[in-house]
């Protein structure tokens, strides 16, 4: 392959470390996330108990997931008051955060899709089928109408996020075959296809970050030389454009998409330093 | 001109439009519809599954369980599992195997407490008013009491001896048996008796109450019972 490394610039212009230092930063942030949840049952010694779905930590702090609680609600039941906190806690958390963070920076999947993503660069995967970006929202959707109409938080039978982190910490059984469809139809069928395309789980937090301030700005994008590496790496690479080409028009420099994941990988990878984190709200400060 | 063009070109978008969300509507109805026959199938546990104390009655416990484990967590004998996907229980949410691992009927029912969604109903206090099943003496052709013997084992084990389980008196033609009785206003469906039954399937087993239990019905109740209460 003539094609050049991506972030192989980046890496030479800045230093190895420096074009890691948000990919580090976020793998860590997964493995210390899941480690925390593993402490207990492998030594006895509990921080925190339970899963994604819920979590106890410490026995003070309750954390729910408020996708799966939207989907009892709809389910007619009416959560307890622990459940609810819990819900209201990761709420405002992602509303400030960018809800895509739990994408990015929680989700165990992250790890298998985007192995699937450097694997089908690696190996110059280009075929597949088209699917677009909106499915997410109509499986969102199919989703919390499912829960109104069986009576039951029907998605967690088959929602490969959960039953990777359940099984992790409860025991895996056949969730590794979900697990591997998702990974094989990230790498054949459609690139970033389940984080990307179909994930209702991503679809709700996206929804969470409509307003959220913590954004990434295309903060020295007249300095861009167009080597492309950001759109490369990106998982939702059409949140980029507006910002960074978007200045004739108006738009920018904050990526404002709330389907951007805060994962910093453009940071990173970027040689020129064009990307920053920042807010929404703050002046543009030209460099 | 121009305005012509805008608006067939107009039209075309809207077609267009239609036309994407008429695919995607479709798209996602198959996959929700199988998902939807899918959480039908589930909505029966297998009648060997038993939920732990205090569960809401199926398919409505699988719409306020969020599958957290927090219960098995609880659990201070292991003897709750969240069913894996293989499993013929809905993914993820808890369950016990009587003939495996009984409940031990804690006091404190810590399972209970544990639950952060309610879908244990925190009213139950008392864990011998939980009803996680009902035990019936299925075969009565092999329990060896029926057959004349002083088994009794699963009388013996019963957390609420004399209560849940008694031994009633039953005069045989050549000699007496001592027949197990299951009373459905006291027993929890722990499993006890269903775990130690000698035989090697056992003949006293746990089944969902709605399943096993009947009504007498408003026109039809005994008359001396009436009597005595009156």
């Amino acid at each position: 392959m003539s094609k050049k490394r991506i972030g192989a610039e980046a890496a030479a212009a800045k230093g190895w470390w420096r074009a890691h230092k948000w990919l580090l930063a976020r793998r860590s942030s997964q493995v210390a996330i899941l480690a925390l949840f593993l402490v207990g049952p492998l030594t006895g010694y509990w921080i925190v108990k339970g899963n994604l779905a819920f979590s106890y930590t410490l026995d003070v702090l309750p954390l729910t997931d408020p996708y799966v609680l939207l989907q009892s609600l709809l389910a007619g039941h009416v959560p307890a008051a622990k459940a609810l906190m819990g819900g209201a806690i990761i709420l405002a958390f992602y509303a400030v955060a960018g809800g895509r963070v739990y994408c990015s920076w929680v989700c165990p999947l992250n790890a298998v899709t985007d192995l699937a993503a450097w694997l089908r660069r690696q190996l110059g995967v280009k075929a597949g089928a088209r699917l677009p970006r909106q499915v997410r929202y109509w499986m969102l959707g199919a989703t919390l109408v499912l829960a109104a109409v069986t009576g039951t938080i029907a998605w967690e039978l088959v929602n490969p996020v959960s039953m990777l982190h359940r099984g992790l910490i409860f025991g895996l059984g056949a969730a590794w075959a979900l697990v591997a469809v998702v990974f094989l139809f990230d790498l054949f069928v459609v690139g970033r296809g389940w984080c990307g395309h179909v994930c209702p789980v991503g679809a709700f937090y996206s929804l969470l970050a409509l307003k959220s301030p913590l954004r990434v700005r295309t903060a020295r994008r007249a300095q861009c030389d167009d080597c492309m590496d950001c759109y490369a790496v990106c998982p939702e690479m059409h949140v980029i454009k507006p910002a960074l080409k978007g200045a004739h028009l108006g738009l920018g420099p904050v990526i404002s998409s709330p389907n951007c994941t805060n994962c910093g990988r453009c940071i990173d990878v970027c040689p020129r330093d064009v990307f920053e984190f920042g807010t929404r709200l703050g002046q543009w400060r030209p460099t | 001109m121009e305005e012509g063009k805008a608006a067939s070109s107009g039209k075309a978008r809207r077609r267009q439009f239609l036309l994407d969300a008429a695919r995607m509507a479709c798209g996602v109805g198959v996959l929700a519809g199988t998902l939807a026959l899918y959480a039908k199938q589930s909505r029966a546990l297998p009648p060997h599954v038993l939920r732990p104390p205090g569960a809401r009655p199926e398919p409505s416990y699988q719409g306020a369980c969020i599958r957290c484990g927090l219960c098995v967590r609880d659990c201070p004998y292991g003897i709750l599992d969240l069913a894996k996907p293989e499993e013929r229980v809905a993914t993820g949410t808890p369950y016990f195997i009587a003939r495996e691992k009984p409940c031990e009927m804690c006091e404190s029912i810590p399972c209970v407490k544990a639950c952060p969604t309610g879908a244990l109903d925190h009213g139950l206090t008392d864990i011998n008013k939980a009803r996680m099943g009902l035990a019936v003496l299925v075969d009565q052709e092999t329990c060896l009491n029926y057959l004349g013997m002083r088994c009794e084992v699963c009388y013996r084990v019963c957390p609420l001896i004399d209560k849940a389980i008694k031994l009633e008196l039953q005069q045989g033609q050549t000699h007496a048996r001592f027949i197990p009785t299951v009373h459905s206003e006291h027993c929890t469906g722990c499993g006890k008796c269903e775990y130690a039954c000698v035989l090697d399937v056992a003949a006293i087993k746990i089944f969902p109450i709605g399943a096993v239990k009947t009504d007498l019905g408003a026109r039809r109740s005994a008359g001396w019972q009436k009597k005595a209460a009156q």
